[in-house]
């Protein structure tokens, strides 16, 4: 148990890594993408301004951190 | 592979840095031919969320060093820390090899080769070129191998932080791109937009070491 334990937090270090809301925010924007394209609208636009989002607030939790 | 070179013998370091670059060819050798066989558009999503997740992890960091939040890597203390530990551990014999010198070799191949091998998967197959990708990715371990055991000292003159900012940018960039168009959605010109990505990634980081500069500042 101990061992899956360890390799389940491996893999989790080592996608998501030290802030789970960014890789949160990263699968919300793309689900967004998906509902957007589905309902005709091209929102190529989307991921660029929500991965700048994600990125500055990580980037602000750190440096208050 | 240097500290575990110089403090317990070639002979176990280079033993550990050969059996993780096996154990690394197989996950590669694996995976790869699996991932072709995905459609490309779920290909692409799955593989963008990775890119991007993995590439702002590098990215977050490169910036947080840039601006100062973050302490710059001290290669020099981080293989003197390493050596000390290495001179100091027990000299246990196994298979005619130092089994803390072949270990120390081998995890610290295997891990920091796990991301590159996860690039060499991911943009091989997405690009339909694995062989391409690994046979790259062997010519860059074959040539850091060559300086470490010429040089026989930690490579502090690599500007590491440059490097982060340069693959964070490009892992981000493809990640935009691929999962971008995994979810339905079609980039204006096509492939022609991954440089325009690519400049507004990099204009996106150097401003936010510019902004984490300047909240430093106001915080001192």
């Amino acid at each position: 148990m101990k061992h899956v334990r360890a390799f389940g937090v491996f893999w989790w270090d080592f996608v998501v890594g030290d802030d789970w809301r960014a890789a949160a925010g990263v699968l919300l924007a793309i689900a967004a993408t998906a509902i957007l394209a589905a309902a005709g609208i091209n929102a190529w636009w989307l991921m660029p301004i929500a991965v700048g989002a994600v990125l500055w607030l990580s980037l602000l939790r750190a440096a208050r951190a | 592979m240097l500290a575990a070179g110089v403090s317990r013998g070639w002979r176990s370091a280079l033993a550990g840095v050969a059996a993780a670059t096996v154990v690394l060819a197989v996950i590669v050798a694996a995976l790869g031919p699996a991932l072709t066989r995905i459609p490309i558009s779920a290909l692409q999503l799955v593989v963008g969320a990775l890119l991007l997740t993995f590439g702002l992890q590098w990215l977050r960091k490169a910036i947080l060093r840039a601006s100062g939040f973050k302490e710059l890597h001290d290669e020099e203390a981080i293989y003197a820390r390493e050596l000390e530990e290495a001179r100091a551990a027990s000299g246990e014999q196994r298979a005619g090899l130092d089994w803390y010198g072949f270990t120390l070799a081998f995890k610290g191949v295997l891990l920091e080769g796990l991301e590159v091998a996860f690039i060499v998967v991911t943009f091989g197959s997405t690009q339909g070129s694995i062989g391409l990708a690994a046979l790259g990715a062997a010519a860059a371990l074959v040539l850091v191998v060559i300086v470490g055991v010429l040089v026989r000292a930690p490579l502090t003159r690599v500007p590491e932080n440059a490097l982060k900012f340069a693959v964070g940018s490009m892992l981000t960039t493809f990640g935009i791109f691929w999962s971008a168009e995994g979810a339905g959605a079609h980039w204006p010109g096509e492939d022609a937009a991954l440089p325009f990505v690519l400049v507004f990634v990099i204009g996106l980081s150097f401003g936010a070491v510019a902004l984490l500069r300047r909240r430093r500042l106001v915080l001192a």
